[in-house]
């Protein structure tokens, strides 16, 4: 009778209740892995065991690996977590990577200009207040910018991104001793400056970030700030009927959202790197937008897809070198389960129907 | 009747939302050639996902739509209009810098180059046929509520519809443009087209329609014949139950002055003068109707009153209980809450300024409470409990108070926002078309918690556009006509066509209206 009922048609499902949602996402992934194993065979003609157990090795083959995986995780999961304020106002911050590499300049300057003339404690605290504050300045100027004239904040912080690479690449060249375009380590006999090592060289960032996941959750989820930041973000008209300072909620976010991204470059090149370079961020100001946004969030959810790009990035190294394959296959893989990660998502929010058989109908 | 073939019919229609909500639940339809049909339901009955259905924008789960007697499936807009089926929506669907024929030409595949002088004429051919008034080559931009109405109304005759659906067609209109409406209308049943409308004025429904089909929850429950209808048999059918249709109108309680407001100039941010020198005083315990077209200024005067409108000229002032006064001006929500000053304000816009609608109904509760206290925390105890308050109170039919506020229905979601305004214990309210939407009995609802909050001493400012509910709630009504006071006059001894009068002009204006 129907004959031209459509075949399928996509509702929106009204809840799905937590369990099934994460049994949707779990499936997803393994869903990513074979079709990555079918791909995989039909590429490369590889054993996808192969190609998976190397990228296991990659991440967790030694325990100089999974320390270097923690703490990029731990990178990574910091830059999320500055981000995360700012999106959950829709404020967004694609400047991730210039507020970095801003704490980064200001903590370099600081460790090459003023060592010695201040004791060490004193130094690192004001590098690190320093750093803070060159990350906080890059996030409120496109911050008051868009408060006072309603500039699109998007463009904004992403062009901070080049002119923060710029000032980089700038003082590098004018700092470097014999003009080689290259700062080398700082200090690196007297290491004045440096964050000191708690158990080894990689603990530090990981304890920085868990204490700033805590806080990020409490901050967001019990605090007035966070209740504010919410509103502006669902409904800036809401915002303003009763009685919210949307500008000042703006600014106010943005100098949180760029200070911790301050606070992560004082501990790249303080704590980590103990140099200043124009790439040392590495694109993760942008990596860190998937990290917040697959985690809605959620501080501690974060945590998780935190790990999980960082682990693909590494297991994709891995299998580069082990299998000598070309690099681009790296991202291939990292592409699929990505892909079927945020497709899954897709299912959790509607329903797809099929047109019942029509041999049913007639019976 | 037997003999006669439908027009169209639906039956056994059966139309689901997830899994759990049922819209529409085996309901078989019919509506005849030259019949105007009456679509009477409350909120969330499934009244508009119904005629969506017809319009092609949803696809029912079971059942099937016939024509003439033919079956025919709708699967796009584009197919229902190649059926002579068209709807006009609530919200207009037109290109604001194009012309009334530019709009109605639009999106019609025709052979050869478009003649705009052809369009024109059949344009100007259908509008004395059924007594339309249009200038086609005005631009919508210049266009009045009830003309861009007009043009969508136009545009599905110029398609060759032969059965409209109009959803909620009066609730933007004044009472001479509804009646204008009406009688093309039936100029329009008269040539042998079938309406159905969708509304939930009950003297409308009675005056325009030959029948009335009535849903309840997903359910088609009965149809009568207008003729042999009345307000009451019809309220009870719709809502399941008996029902009082009274509104009470409580002698006002001590009414001093409260607001005063004078010489009120309000422009917007292209500089059109919204509100022109408006003076009026407000008082404890009664209330205040606001009458006009809409877009008369009534959003500026509220929120002019509510701190967040930069104004030009004037003064606002509260008046204590002393008699001191405060000036108003200038100041923020947050500022004249500082001052003590209980002012509440239920918005037109319910989900997009009133609440979060992707919040849920503590955290919801919250929005005007969050800021006490001088922890950085916030309390959810308070807010929560507020919520079930409300909840209870008012029946709101909530899963819980952990539900996000959009998933409410339009009644619901209204209880929950004046249940949280009216919480606070305010000395002034205003509300903005507090009862837009809402079906008659949770209409019922808000004018008893209105009268409740005037009993109490408030001074409440109701700004409506049912001009019967107006009159038979307000203490005295203000009626503003293109930003302009045209009179203030007594509830008690108001008359609908007066009003429907000021509401067009100005130059009557016997009082109030201050241009010195």
């Amino acid at each position: 009778m129907n004959n031209k009922t459509p075949l399928i048609h996509i509702t929106r499902r009204m809840d799905i209740g937590r369990p099934r949602a994460y049994a949707y996402r779990a499936a997803a992934i393994i869903l990513a892995f074979i079709v990555c194993g079918i791909v995989t065979m039909v590429l490369t003609g590889e054993n996808p065991l192969d190609v998976y157990s190397a990228m296991f090795t990659g991440a967790f083959g030694s325990s100089r690996k999974i320390w270097a995986l923690l703490q990029n995780l731990a990178i990574l999961l910091c830059v999320g977590l500055a981000l995360a304020p700012a999106f959950r106002m829709r404020f967004w911050n694609l400047g991730g990577d210039g507020q970095v590499l801003a704490g980064c300049i200001a903590a370099a300057a600081c460790m090459m200009f003023l060592s010695g003339a201040l004791p060490n404690v004193l130094l690192i605290i004001v590098t690190l207040i320093a750093a803070v504050c060159a990350g906080a300045l890059w996030g409120f100027i496109p911050a008051f910018f868009k408060a006072k004239w309603g500039t699109n904040e998007t463009l904004f912080t992403l062009m901070m991104n080049y002119v923060a690479a710029q000032l980089a690449s700038f003082f590098i060249t004018s700092w470097s001793k014999d003009g080689s375009a290259k700062i080398g380590i700082i200090n690196q006999n007297t290491q004045i400056g440096w964050f000191p090592e708690i158990g080894n060289k990689y603990m530090m960032f990981v304890i920085v970030a868990v204490i700033l996941a805590v806080l990020m959750f409490i901050y967001m989820k019990y605090t007035k700030h966070g209740y504010e930041i919410s509103v502006v973000g669902e409904s800036e008209r809401t915002a303003r009927y009763i009685g919210i300072k949307v500008r000042k909620v703006i600014i106010r976010t943005m100098l949180i959202s760029g200070a911790i991204c301050g606070l992560t470059g004082f501990f790249l090149v303080s704590a980590k790197d103990h140099t200043l370079t124009t790439t040392m961020v590495g694109g993760r100001g942008f990596t860190a937008v998937i990290v917040a946004w697959l985690a809605k969030f959620n501080p501690f959810t974060m945590i998780l897809t935190a790990f999980l790009i960082v682990f693909l990035s590494q297991g994709c190294n891995q299998i580069t070198t082990a299998l000598e394959l070309n690099s681009s296959f790296g991202d291939i893989i990292t592409g699929i389960i990505l892909f079927f990660i945020i497709g899954s998502e897709f299912f959790i929010n509607y329903r797809i129907h099929f047109r019942k058989s029509s041999k049913k109908e007639a019976a | 009747m037997e003999t006669k073939v439908p027009a169209l019919s639906m039956r056994h229609i059966t139309k689901r939302f997830g899994s759990k909500v049922v819209a529409n639940k085996d309901v078989s339809l019919d509506i005849y050639s030259g019949e105007i049909l009456a679509l009477l339901g409350e909120n969330g009955s499934g009244k508009t996902t119904l005629m969506n259905m017809l319009s092609g924008i949803y696809y029912p789960d079971e059942g099937q739509i016939y024509l003439k007697g033919e079956p025919v499936d709708i699967s796009s807009p584009r197919e229902a209009f190649d059926l002579g089926i068209g709807m006009i929506h609530q919200h207009f669907k037109l290109v604001d810098v194009l012309t009334a024929a530019e709009n109605i030409v639009l999106g019609i595949e025709n052979e050869g180059r478009l003649n705009m002088k052809k369009a024109a004429a059949r344009i100007n051919d259908i509008c004395s046929r059924y007594g339309f008034e249009i200038d086609p080559s005005k631009k919508i931009y210049d266009m009045s509520v009830s003309e861009k109405q007009t043009v969508e109304i136009v545009k599905v005759l110029y398609r060759g519809a032969n059965l409209l659906i109009l959803d909620e067609p009066t609730a933007v209109l004044t009472p001479q443009e509804s009646e204008k409406l009406f009688a093309v209308m039936r100029n329009m049943k008269k040539d042998g087209k079938s309406i159905i409308i969708i509304t939930h004025k009950m003297q409308e429904v009675l005056s325009v329609s030959d029948r009335v089909a009535i849903l309840r929850a997903g359910e088609y429950i009965c149809d009568r014949i207008t003729a042999q209808a009345d307000t009451q048999e019809l309220t009870d059918l719709m809502v399941g139950h008996s029902v009082t249709l009274n509104i009470s109108r409580p002698e006002p309680v001590r009414p001093k002055d409260r607001i005063l407001v004078k010489d009120l100039t309000v422009r917007d941010i292209e500089g059109i003068v919204k509100l022109d020198h408006v003076s009026f005083n407000a008082r404890s315990g009664e209330i205040l109707g606001i009458a006009g077209i809409a877009g008369s200024g009534q959003k500026e005067l509220l929120e002019a009153i509510a701190g967040l409108q930069p104004i030009e000229e004037g003064t606002i002032e509260y008046v204590e209980d002393d008699g001191s006064r405060e000036s108003l001006i200038g100041k923020d929500p947050t500022e004249i809450a500082d001052m003590g000053v209980a002012l509440s304000f239920v918005p037109e816009d319910r989900l997009g300024m009133g609440l979060v609608g992707n919040m849920n109904l503590a955290d919801n509760m919250m929005l005007r409470s969050y800021r006490q206290g001088h922890s950085i925390f916030t309390n959810k105890k308070a807010p929560a409990e507020l919520a079930e308050h409300v909840v209870d109170e008012l029946e709101v039919n909530t899963p819980g108070i952990g539900t996000e506020v959009r998933k409410l229905s339009g009644g619901n979601v209204q209880k929950i926002l004046v249940g949280r305004e009216i919480s606070s214990a305010p000395t002034v309210l205003l509300t903005a078309y507090a009862v837009r939407g809402l079906d008659i009995n949770s209409s019922y609802t808000i004018y008893d918690l209105i009268n409740k909050q005037k009993e109490k001493g408030v001074a409440v400012i109701y700004v409506g556009e049912d001009l019967d509910v107006l009159i038979e709630l307000c203490d005295r009504i203000l009626v503003l006509c293109a930003g302009k006071v045209s009179g203030i006059i007594d509830g008690r001894n108001a008359v609908k066509k007066k009003i429907g009068a000021m509401m067009t002009q100005t130059e009557e204006a016997p009082k109030g209206g201050s241009d010195e």
